[in-house]
């Protein structure tokens, strides 16, 4: 395993799809056509003149962007540094996967795709997706987990409402990972007319990339907005939630090669990393191939896929990004574990020190703060990845 | 490459035409069936077998093998089981075995010590859906060529023909054609668009044979891939059968004569 740090070109995706020794395209031939033409395209169709005005005009007009970098003083003086928090929230369905969705889409319409599959796990996703199909025109198809649907109801309605069909996934845990198996089958059954819209940096090449891409506008917005309140482009961290991490690359992408800047990426323990409840994939997993990447993966000594847990359905995740696998293993990034508990207090605290009340993905990300060693000189950027409206029936439970 | 001696190529040097390979789960229904499964299929005459390792996300089955996998599993299967149980399999059964799964668990055996056990134990050659062809060129072929274990390729209806042509160039055995764009278990009948597939492939007089799979559930069937290819594989209907009438070399028999009769 590569240890020493190459930070000039080392987090950009190789040809093959690699980031360090993660990534590829590890599918079955029926997908290949599929995940081929967009290869051959995605880089291409997003240079186009008439993609980018359409793309920044949906994201300014439709998205709401730029969102705002707010100095959140109550909980810096908390913390005892200077928090910044990067209202991905506040995007139009209320967190930062529409900055993909909307990205996807329109290269789904310029390769003349008619229908669109998405996996799910929140919803936040689902949500997305159906909301860009509704926009545009689309027939979306949105597979869930059965126990995510039970945990996240509101979302379903929201999608259902947004025309979308919602079908849940049975097999297995019945979470993410198997929302994402479903899509996949799917796809491999519909494999010309249908775009598959991944909702993370995970999957076969070139979706981590593309995903990135478009989450980029994150950390874009970031040094912009530092840039006038701190006069400094680059904060000491920064600081996300990862799942599959979609969120955490897109806040991180711009200082991916500022070694100045400490990305710190909060994984989801569950109850405990050593409880065998948990989603912490980087301090439990190895290096493995889901969802048609290799990548750190829960699993057991044979290579079974561990059912991993959290109380927050959008990091039920078994692996992460390659991207991140890779931050990981060459020690670019720093990886947290947050416990549900950890998660929940940090969320409560959030609502009554600054009235956001974040979601519980999100909240893992606030809960680190208090593990870092922070100094008053600190400037930190929290990527407040989505609110918490869908959220209330769980935090409630422990008002 | 040159193998001194495969089965699979030996088999195909001998026989061109309705050749019938049958998929099961290692470990299905019981831990224990591995063998009796695989000697009832001898026993019945198929051609040759492809011997599931079972997977927890197997993303190009449908929910049939998908289920077999889960059951597997759950009864403890795992390569290493795996291995010990065919160990001295050679002593009855002369046929050639294919191990079909996915991946990662190979990974985490090792391709080495897997590609090894599969010498040691008698295991012809493998397809592992998910492992793509260009990645086992740059990645793994000279490993698996080093223990003369082939890796049989997929085609499928959108998979153009320069990508057909460097395919046959550079694999050995026969080429999988999957029929439909599809999972396991989720095509039923021969439409006119796979007749299409199957005439285009059939005109491409590919090096290596060609045997058909997913969608093969009957006389019917078989038949019909057998005009356009040197046989065909059968899989869900398999299993299904194994589910509602037993692993009994009776049981296993009817199967195959269903089948090709």
């Amino acid at each position: 395993m590569q240890t020493t740090l190459e930070p000039q070109t080392s987090f950009e995706v190789t040809n093959k799809g690699f980031y360090g020794h993660f990534g590829g395209a590890f599918i079955p031939e029926m997908l290949y056509p599929n995940v081929e033409e967009l290869r051959q395209n995605y880089l291409a169709i997003i240079a186009e003149p008439s993609f980018q005005a359409e793309f920044q005009n949906l994201l300014t007009d439709y998205v709401g962007r730029p969102t705002p970098l707010f100095l959140a003083k109550r909980l810096s003086a908390q913390v005892g540094a200077t928090i910044y928090l990067k209202r991905e929230d506040l995007c139009h369905t209320g967190a930062h996967k529409i900055n993909n969705t909307i990205g996807q889409i329109l290269v789904a319409q310029r390769l003349g795709k008619k229908r669109i599959v998405a996996e799910t796990g929140a919803g936040q996703h689902g949500v997305a997706t159906a909301t860009v199909c509704a926009l545009m025109g689309l027939e979306c198809i949105i597979y869930m987990g059965s126990v995510d649907i039970e945990r996240q109801k509101p979302n379903v309605d929201r999608m259902r409402m947004l025309g979308a069909e919602v079908r849940p996934a049975r097999s297995g845990s019945q979470t993410l990972k198997d929302a994402t198996n479903e899509a996949m089958r799917h796809w491999i059954n519909n494999p010309v007319d249908t775009h598959y819209i991944i909702g993370s940096v995970v999957g076969p090449h070139p979706y981590p990339d593309m995903v990135a891409r478009f989450q980029a506008v994150i950390s874009l917005e970031t040094r912009k907005q530092l840039l006038e309140k701190e006069g400094r482009e680059n904060p000491d961290y920064v600081v996300a939630c990862v799942g599959g991490g979609s969120n955490a690359a897109g806040a991180f992408y711009h200082y991916l090669n500022e070694p100045s800047v400490r990305l710190i990426a909060a994984e989801a323990a569950g109850h405990g990393v050593e409880s065998g409840h948990s989603a912490a994939t980087t301090a439990l997993g190895k290096p493995g191939v889901l969802h048609g990447s290799r990548t750190i993966l829960m699993q057991t000594e044979d290579g079974q896929v561990t059912e991993p847990y959290s109380i927050s359905a959008g990091l039920d995740y078994p692996g992460i990004g390659p991207l991140h696998a890779h931050l990981f293993d060459s020690g670019r990034g720093e990886f947290y574990s947050i416990t549900d508990d950890d998660a929940l207090k940090a969320g409560f605290n959030l609502s009554k020190q600054e009235g956001i009340i974040p979601a519980l993905e999100t909240a893992h990300a606030l809960a680190a703060l208090n593990y870092m060693s922070l100094t008053e000189s600190d400037v930190v950027v929290v990527c407040l990845s989505g609110r918490g409206d869908k959220d209330l029936s769980t935090y409630t439970k422990y008002l | 490459m040159t193998l001194t001696q495969n089965r699979i190529t030996d088999l195909f040097a001998q026989k061109s035409e309705r050749l019938l390979s049958v998929y099961f789960t290692a470990g299905y229904p019981q831990l224990t069936d591995t063998r009796t499964v695989l000697r009832g299929l001898q026993q019945a005459g198929v051609d040759f077998v492809e011997i599931g390792m079972p997977y927890s996300d197997p993303v190009a089955d449908g929910e049939t093998i998908q289920q077999s996998n889960g059951v597997a599993l759950e009864n403890g299967m795992n390569l290493k089981t795996l291995f010990e149980q065919l160990a001295d399999c050679r002593t009855e059964i002369s046929m050639p075995i294919l191990l079909m799964g996915y991946i990662n668990p190979v990974l985490q055996f090792g391709v080495e010590a897997f590609c090894q056990k599969c010498q040691e134990v008698g295991v012809d050659g493998v397809i592992v859906p998910d492992l793509p062809f260009d990645l086992f060129v740059d990645e793994y072929k000279t490993i698996f060529d080093r223990y003369g274990i082939l890796n049989i390729f997929m085609i499928a209806p959108q998979t153009s023909d320069a990508r057909i042509r460097f395919i046959d160039e550079v694999s050995d055995g026969f080429i999988y054609m999957v029929s439909s764009a599809s999972i396991t278990g989720s095509v039923s009948g021969i439409s006119d668009t796979m007749l299409a597939y199957f005439e285009r492939v059939r005109a491409m007089n590919l090096r290596n044979p060609r045997l058909i799979g997913f969608g093969i559930n009957n006389q019917e069937t078989f038949e019909t891939a057998c005009q356009f290819a040197n046989g065909a594989f059968v899989g869900t209907a398999f299993i299904r059968h194994l589910q509602e009438k037993g692993t009994s070399a009776g049981s296993i028999q009817s199967f195959v004569n269903s089948i090709r009769a």
